[in-house]
């Protein structure tokens, strides 16, 4: 086999359709007799139905009907656990999920209340208007430290206090390795994480074809299988009664996947009592409220180390704002728990956490995944530590990374994927070298900084370096086959939200089957073109699916080559497979297009031979053990305006190790777009909520998001250090570049306006300019105090 | 006629289209869902994320913040017009070549931008690109590819501009 394709920067073979304005986007899908459906959201985050009246809206000319919870009947069920509890020892878990319309009790602004089907979405949203509502308002519960008081308001009632989770891992014997220590450092850090905001807001289109008995739902999910398997259960038709589409998908970031969110268990439900389509397109304010968010997390972390520095242990105990209901389990404050153990050797941890129920959005992943907040918060530590040790930050950091010779490196506790935290393969010490030498770090502190402060220019320097877990199973599966005119078509269960993937499965395809890249067409997201499968999360498509579809271009090649010795009586070691046709050896004249063994595959005479499959095709499967470990570091140079503490990033700089890269092209698109989110994410993105749990910025206008303007150009640079797990050897990439940005800002502005020597300490994300200079006025308050 | 309805005519494209329209329908609505040319996107529907910019007579505005009836006797240029018989548009070609899109959706109304900004400003510096780009949020890329693509596509058009 030769490599043309695979590791190269090939271009995108989607591009094409999506430049032209011709790719097909959820809200593309027009059929005849379309109605249109709007949700009556509830407009306060506690409260007691006394009484939904639909009445007048059903008289609104154009209006087809209007569902409540009533309305469903015994269709109204609470959704199932997506992600089950991991199984740690003495884990508490309360699974309140939610509900397709809240019936009784509203628990979040957002939650929804009724549904209107009309003949057009603007008379749809006409008559949410005419619907009287009387909701009898509620306490609210919205601070996550608040929600544990005694006298507290409880988001569920049945479970008398807001515990959601409680969940404690320890390796090593932290008292003990405290008690050993030069220093112990203890803090508070507070990390908010925002909304992922994708440009394109969720949608669904059902279809029910009641002669045919069959549902097709196009849906903006990232887990179509999953959405077909319990919709079929839900809706009492087989699965394959159900096909889910996810069309081309306008960018996902983790909440595009719920099981069910309302408007996908409804509109089915509504399609077959109606007999007609029906869609609904989520606008940017319900986007804000009826997506889900990741949010706050308050943590209370000591470190204890050596003189020199190294790390003997480390204890947290942190708070996780679940919001109201937590059908997505301990994703989010698993990876919190875990990847706070970051790429360093640490002897003794002790971790407990408490997932808080508030009467607040749903919180699930959003790339990073709690990954961020476990990060800030190590990384943090180590710069005090640094600092009260008299210690450069980059030497600490060095000082205690994971040797390369001690890999597999085994964590002890158990990770998101239900398996023990063992980081598969890395050589950090590397990454950490061609990221200090890219910023110029060394010249930076000695020759740069101290001109640049004689000029009154406030810039200041920072590292940060993380792991990330990716890849995780269980299992994703490819079909590969070859087309009779010679073209080869790829069908996989996962979705794409614009990783790439019909570009970068083609490559490895291309390579196997020596076809052109673009000769590959690549089906994702079609639960009738691939029937298995788990989904689009967690970095997990190109090492997962990647795997499956590379097992799958193998088979079709031995079987090309079985069927073209045939043909020509000769041993395959004879044969060559390149150019989209099988030729012998030294005789290119001695050839067999592949399209033409693809129609001998399938013969209209004769005998197939027994232990034979017909077609030129295979479908493989691959799980990997456990998720692969990458890496990363992340530095910066960045100015700061002492006045207004307005930022200016002057160098960015990633180093990155995800194992073997397919496309590198497509890998540093990832990266940079994941830096963007981690920028808004430490900069100002924040979801504000009144006391009454009202969200606050609920529009583009009033949360930012990076623009070109405020995302700076980027140093880019990778090592590879193969899987072990994936014969690819690949790590995912998707969440790297979001992750360490936090600490990265918070270390640079510290830097930047000396904040160490005035005893002013960055202590949580994100970091507004206003935000930085309410506590740098605090301090200086404080300290006049004393 | 209905009452409730007015008669709009207005050229896409270079074809000419006449329809009757409610006079609240949103210019991205009529285009996407009655001239069917679904390739402008709609991202929030109140002015920000720049996804729905098309061109009104040569000049970039926002489909949404438009009512279909104020296009009454315009000419419009949306994605779908880009590309002629002999290939993408330079902005379009250089796209691909320095992939500077991601999922896609933000993609036509940074094409619609930044050709009519590409015309006004053959030869932009990389910080004027960035802040003609920044009235459109892409959240995928970081912006960096699309900046290195706006770059390109100037110089194409300048070396082969007549």
């Amino acid at each position: 086999m030769t490599t043309r394709f695979f590791g190269a920067p090939v271009k995108r073979n989607e591009d094409k359709k999506l430049l032209a304005g011709q790719a097909l986007f959820i809200d593309d899908v027009e059929l005849p007799g379309m109605l249109h459906a709007a949700f009556l959201r509830s407009q306060v985050a506690h409260a007691r139905i006394n009484r939904i009246d639909a009445s007048a809206a059903l008289q609104r000319n154009g209006v087809v009907a209007v569902y409540t919870a009533k309305d469903l009947g015994a269709y109204w069920q609470p959704g199932p656990l997506l992600v089950p509890p991991p199984p740690v020892p003495g884990i508490v878990f309360n699974l309140r999920s939610h509900v397709p319309l809240a019936k009784d009790i509203v628990r979040c602004a957002g939650e929804p209340l009724a549904i209107v089907v009309a003949e057009s979405r603007y008379i749809a949203e006409d008559a949410l208007d005419d619907i009287a509502v009387d909701l009898e308002s509620l306490p609210a519960v919205v601070d996550i430290e608040k929600a544990l008081e005694k006298d507290a308001a409880c988001v569920h009632a049945d479970l008398g206090s807001n515990v959601a989770a409680h969940v404690h891992q320890s390796k090593g014997n932290y008292h003990s390795a405290a008690a050993k220590a030069h220093l112990t450092l203890r803090r508070r850090f507070r990390y908010e994480h925002g909304i992922s905001s994708p440009i394109e807001t969720r949608g669904v289109v059902a279809q029910w074809d009641g002669r045919a008995e069959h549902m097709t739902v196009w849906d903006t999910t990232q887990a179509p299988v999953f959405v077909r398997n319990v919709l079929a259960g839900v809706l009492g038709l087989g699965e394959g009664q159900v096909r889910v589409i996810a069309p081309f998908v306008g960018g996902g970031f983790g909440p595009k996947i719920m099981m069910l969110y309302p408007e996908e268990a409804t509109l089915p439900w509504i399609a077959m009592r109606l007999n007609r389509p029906i869609k609904w397109i989520e606008d940017r304010y319900e986007h804000f409220v009826a997506t889900t968010h990741e949010r706050g997390q308050i943590h209370d972390a000591e470190i204890a180390l050596t003189r020199d520095g190294r790390i003997l242990g480390v204890k947290d105990v942190f708070l996780h704002d679940n919001g109201a209901y937590n059908p997505y389990g301990l994703t989010v404050p698993i990876n919190s728990q875990c990847t706070l153990l970051g790429p360093y050797v640490i002897p003794a941890y002790d971790s407990t956490f408490t997932s808080v129920f508030t009467n607040l959005p749903i919180v699930t992943p959003y790339r990073g995944a709690g990954r961020q907040h476990g990060v800030f918060v190590i990384e943090r530590l180590l710069d005090l530590a640094a600092h009260a040790l008299d210690i450069d930050p980059a030497e600490i950091r060095r000082r205690n990374l994971i040797p390369k010779d001690a890999f597999p490196y085994q964590n002890q506790i158990i990770y998101q994927d239900f398996a023990p935290l063992e980081y598969d393969s890395g050589n950090y010490e590397p990454v950490l070298d061609k990221a200090l030498e890219a910023i110029g770090y060394a010249d930076f502190i000695a020759n740069e900084q101290p001109k640049l402060r004689a000029q009154g220019r406030s810039v200041g320097i920072s590292i940060a370096c993380y792991v990330e877990g990716t890849g995780i199973g269980p299992y994703e599966g490819a079909k590969v086959q070859v087309r009779a005119n010679g073209k080869v078509s790829v069908a996989t269960g996962i979705g794409t939200q614009g990783q790439g993937h019909f570009t970068s499965f083609a490559q490895i395809v291309a390579d196997q089957l020596g076809v052109d890249v673009t000769d590959v067409d690549i089906v994702t997201g079609d639960t009738d073109r691939f029937y298995w499968g788990a989904g689009t999360f967690a970095s997990r498509g190109a090492v997962v699916a990647g795997n499956a579809v590379s097992e799958a271009s193998q088979a079709v090649r031995k079987k090309a080559l079985k069927l073209a010795s045939d043909v020509f009586e000769c041993a395959e070691e004879d044969l060559v497979l390149a150019d989209g046709k099988v030729s012998i050896v030294g005789v290119p004249e001695k050839f067999i297009r592949l399209g033409e063994l693809a129609q001998r595959a399938n013969p209209m005479r004769g005998a197939v031979k027994p232990g034979t499959e017909p077609g030129l095709e295979s479908t493989q499967y691959f799980g990997p053990p456990s998720g692969s470990t990458a890496n990363g570091v992340h530095a910066a140079i960045i100015e700061v305006d002492p006045a207004t503490y307005e930022l200016k990033i002057l160098k960015y700089v990633v180093v990155h190790d995800c194992g073997t890269v397919i496309n590198p092209m497509i890998l540093e698109g990832q990266i940079h777009g994941g830096v963007a989110q981690g920028i808004g994410n430490a900069f100002y993105e924040k979801l504000c909520f009144d006391e009454q749990g009202q969200l606050l910025n609920a529009s583009l206008a009033d949360y930012l998001l990076p623009t070109a303007l405020e995302v700076p150009r980027m140093e880019l640079d990778h090592t590879v250090t193969p899987s072990p797990l994936n014969p690819l050897g690949i790590k995912g990439a998707g969440e790297a570049g979001a992750i360490p940005v936090g600490p990265l800002f918070a270390q640079a502005i510290e830097n930047a306006l000396q904040l160490k020597q005035r005893k002013i300490e960055l202590l949580e994300i994100p970091l507004s300019p206003s935000r930085v200079f309410e506590l740098i006025q605090q301090a200086s308050q404080e300290g006049n105090k004393t | 006629m209905q009452p409730d309805r007015h008669e709009i005519a207005l050229s896409v494209n270079g074809t000419a289209y006449r329809r009757e329209v409610e006079p609240r329908m949103l210019l991205s609505d009529f285009l996407r869902h009655e001239l069917m040319l679904a390739g402008t996107h709609v991202g929030c529907e109140h002015g920000v994320c720049g996804a729905c910019t098309i061109l009104l007579d040569g000049i970039p505005v926002r489909s949404c913040l438009m009512l279909a009836v104020q296009s009454d006797g315009h000419e419009l240029s949306t994605v779908e017009g880009l590309a002629s018989e002999a290939g993408l548009h330079p902005v379009q070609q250089a796209m691909h070549e320095h992939h500077g899109l991601q999922c896609g959706y933000c993609t036509p109304g940074i094409l619609m931008t930044m050709t009519a900004y590409l015309k006004e400003n053959p030869s932009p510096s990389e910080e004027e690109v960035r802040e003609a780009l920044s009235g459109n949020i892409c959240r995928c890329t970081g912006y960096q590819n699309i900046v290195d693509a706006m770059l390109a596509a100037a110089k194409a058009m300048r070396e082969t501009a007549p």
